[in-house]
C-alpha cells in the first residue's frame, strides 16, 4: 500500500449560478473526486460550491439568497460538498479568479477575517521558472513556511461548457485564464465525442498548461441543466429525481420559478462583458 | 369537464439495481399522459422480474424488491408489486398485465361494494367519487426506448403475447433523443395495426442510467450517488450485493423466455 500521506490533498471549487442546483452539478463532483482518488496521487478532501452573486445580471437569475438555500439543501446528504456565499455576498460581481484566490488563501490560513483584499495571486516568486511538464506538484512558494507548502490545491471544477466559455469575447480576461490555469488548475468533466480535447489544441493557453487540466470523462450522460429544469417547471412538468426532493420542495414552497422571474435582467448586459469591455476601452 | 380514463403504469424489468431513470420513466409518462387531457394516471407499478429469468448477473428478487421498496418511499403513486417476482418460475409478461389488470377490476368491484353497503344519504355527497370509481381503468406497460426492438428478437416473445400486449393493454414507450421508436411501428405490421394503443413519450433530458453501468461503477468502487437514492446505496453497501462474483451468476445461461420459446420446434418448419 502507498503511504497516504505523500498523496496531493485537492479541494475541488464549482462556480456557476446553481439556478436551481441539479444533480448534475452534484454528480460533477463525484466523478472528479472518482478521477483523483484512481491517479493514487489525490486525496480529493473538499467540495465546495459557490453559487454567483446577484450583479452578474443573467436573464432569470434569481435571488442568490434562494439559491443558497437550495444549494445547502442539495449537499445536506453530501459528507465532503459544501455551499460557500462569501462570493454570493459580495456587493458587486467578481471575478472567478477572485474566488479562486479568495479560496486558496483560506485554505493557507484559515482566518475568518481574510477578506478580499488578501486574495492575492498564490504565486509570483516562481513564475519564471521552467515549465515541468507531466508533473503535479503542490504549488510552491520559496518564502513561505514549510507548512503552506502543505496546503491542499484548489481547481476549478467545471463542465466542459464553462471551458468553451473561455473563448467568448470578453467574458474572460486572458490574464485571468493564465493564472486559473498556471496557479490552480482546471478539471473538467466532459462527455465522450465532446470536443473539449479539440477546444484545448486550439487555444495557445490552455495547451501550454494542459497538464493542469484534468479532462474528466463522464460515463453517464447527464445533462440535467437548470435551464431545462426552469423551463419544465414553468411548463408544470415533473422535475423529480432531476432534482435532490428537498430542493424541489423549496422550489414549490417558495413558488421561485415563473415566466417573470425568466425575464429578470432580460435585455441587461452580463456583469463580466460590460467590465471587461469597460477594461479594453480604458 | 369531460371524465379521464384512469390509467396504472407498469414496469417490468430487472431492476437490478432500480436507478433514478427508471423513477424518471414513470414521471415522464405521468406527464405526457395528463396532458393528453384523457387520462388521469392513478397508479405505477413496479414488478421485479422473477430469479428464474436466469440473466446474467441478476442478483436475488429478495433484494431487487427491497431496494425498489426504498426507491419508491418517498413517491405517492408508484409502488413495488413483488407477485412476479414470487412465481415458482419466470412468468411471461403477457401474464403479469393480466394478472394487474385482474387486481385493479376486483379492487374496483370492492369499492362499489363498499359504496353500496353504504347510507344512501352519505352515497348521494360521493356520487361524483363512485362515478369515477366505475370507468374502467386501463393498464399499460410502461418501457423503455429500446424495448420495441426486443419484439424483433427471435424467441424472446411469442406473436399472440405481443398483439394481447399491444391489442388489450397497450404501451407507453419513452424514446430517447437518437432513437426513433416511430420508426419502428412503421417497419412493423403489428404495430402499426395498434399504433392508437403506443403512446411515444419524448424524454427532455437524456438519461441513461443503465443498472449495467451502475453495477461496473459499484464492482470498481466508483460513486453512484445521485444516480441512484441513498437508501439505495446504503442498501447495497449493507449487504454488499454487487461482487464480481454476483456478476457471474447465471453466466453462460440461455434467458428462460429463449428457452422456453425454442424448445417446441414448430412441426410446419421441420
Amino acid at each position: 500500500m502507498e503511504d497516504p500521506e505523500k498523496k496531493t490533498e485537492v479541494v475541488l471549487l464549482a462556480c456557476g449560478s446553481f439556478n436551481p442546483i441539479t444533480n448534475m452539478h452534484l454528480r460533477l463532483f463525484e466523478l472528479a473526486k472518482d478521477y483523483f482518488h484512481e491517479t493514487g496521487k489525490y486525496k480529493v478532501i473538499k467540495g465546495i460550491i459557490s453559487p454567483v452573486g446577484d450583479a452578474y445580471k443573467k436573464k432569470g437569475l434569481i435571488s442568490a439568497d434562494h439559491r443558497v438555500a437550495m444549494a445547502k439543501l442539495a449537499t445536506e446528504n453530501s459528507d465532503w460538498v459544501e455551499v460557500d456565499d462569501w462570493e454570493s455576498s459580495q456587493s458587486e460581481w467578481l471575478e472567478t479568479l477572485k474566488v479562486l484566490r479568495y479560496h486558496q488563501q483560506k485554505l493557507v490560513s484559515p482566518d475568518p477575517t481574510n477578506s478580499l483584499q488578501n486574495a492575492i495571486p498564490v504565486t509570483k516568486a516562481g513564475r519564471k521558472r521552467k515549465q515541468e511538464p507531466n508533473r503535479h506538484e503542490p504549488i510552491k512558494k520559496k518564502n513561505q513556511s514549510p507548512d503552506i507548502k502543505s496546503a491542499p490545491q484548489l481547481k476549478l471544477l467545471c463542465g466542459s461548457d464553462m471551458l468553451e466559455s473561455f473563448g467568448i469575447p470578453n467574458l474572460w480576461k486572458l490574464e485571468d485564464i493564465t493564472e486559473i490555469v498556471e496557479n490552480h488548475g482546471l478539471v473538467c468533466i466532459s462527455r465522450a465525442g465532446s470536443n473539449v480535447q479539440k477546444f484545448i489544441y486550439e487555444s495557445d493557453i490552455l495547451w501550454r498548461h494542459k497538464n493542469n487540466i484534468h479532462l474528466v470523462e463522464e460515463w453517464i450522460t447527464n445533462d440535467i441543466s437548470s435551464t431545462k429544469i426552469r423551463r419544465a417547471l414553468r411548463r408544470g412538468q415533473s422535475i423529480r429525481y432531476l432534482v435532490p426532493d428537498a430542493v424541489q420542495a423549496y422550489i414549490e414552497k417558495h413558488n421561485l420559478y415563473s415566466p417573470e422571474s425568466e425575464d429578470r435582467n432580460a435585455g441587461v448586459v452580463l456583469a463580466p462583458l460590460q467590465k471587461n469591455a469597460r477594461d479594453s476601452k480604458n | 369537464m369531460k371524465s379521464r380514463i384512469p390509467l396504472i403504469l407498469l414496469a417490468c424489468g430487472s431492476f437490478n439495481p432500480i436507478t433514478n431513470m427508471h423513477m424518471r420513466l414513470f414521471e415522464l409518462s405521468r406527464d405526457h399522459l395528463h396532458q393528453t387531457g384523457g387520462y388521469q394516471v392513478i397508479e405505477g407499478i413496479i414488478s421485479p422480474v422473477n430469479d428464474g429469468y436466469g440473466k446474467k448477473g441478476l442478483v436475488s428478487a429478495r433484494h431487487r424488491v427491497a431496494m425498489a421498496k426504498l426507491a419508491l418511499e418517498t413517491s405517492d403513486w408508484i409502488r413495488v408489486d413483488p407477485w412476479e417476482s414470487e412465481q415458482d418460475t419466470w412468468i411471461e409478461t403477457v401474464k403479469v398485465l393480466r394478472h394487474h389488470y385482474n387486481e385493479s377490476l376486483r379492487l374496483l368491484q370492492s369499492k362499489k361494494e363498499f359504496m353500496k353497503n353504504k347510507r344512501p344519504i352519505e352515497r348521494a355527497t360521493e356520487d361524483s367519487l363512485s362515478y369515477q370509481h366505475s370507468v374502467l381503468p386501463e393498464l399499460k406497460l410502461l418501457c423503455g426506448a429500446d424495448f420495441l426492438q426486443t419484439f424483433k428478437t427471435p424467441n424472446l416473445w411469442k406473436e399472440e403475447h405481443i398483439t394481447e400486449v399491444v391489442e388489450k393493454f397497450g404501451l407507453v414507450c419513452v424514446s430517447r433523443a437518437g432513437s426513433d421508436p416511430a420508426q419502428h411501428i412503421k417497419e412493423s405490421e403489428l404495430l402499426s395495426k395498434f399504433q392508437h394503443n403506443i403512446f411515444l413519450v419524448k424524454e427532455w433530458i437524456q438519461n441513461e442510467i443503465s443498472a449495467t453501468q451502475i453495477r461496473y461503477a459499484l464492482r470498481r468502487g466508483l460513486s453512484v450517488k445521485y444516480l441512484i437514492p441513498d437508501s439505495v446505496i446504503a442498501y447495497i453497501a449493507h449487504h454488499n450485493i454487487y461482487t464480481e462474483e454476483s456478476e457471474r451468476k447465471n453466466e453462460g445461461d440461455l434467458l428462460q423466455p429463449l428457452k422456453l420459446h425454442s424448445t417446441p420446434v414448430n412441426p410446419l418448419n421441420d
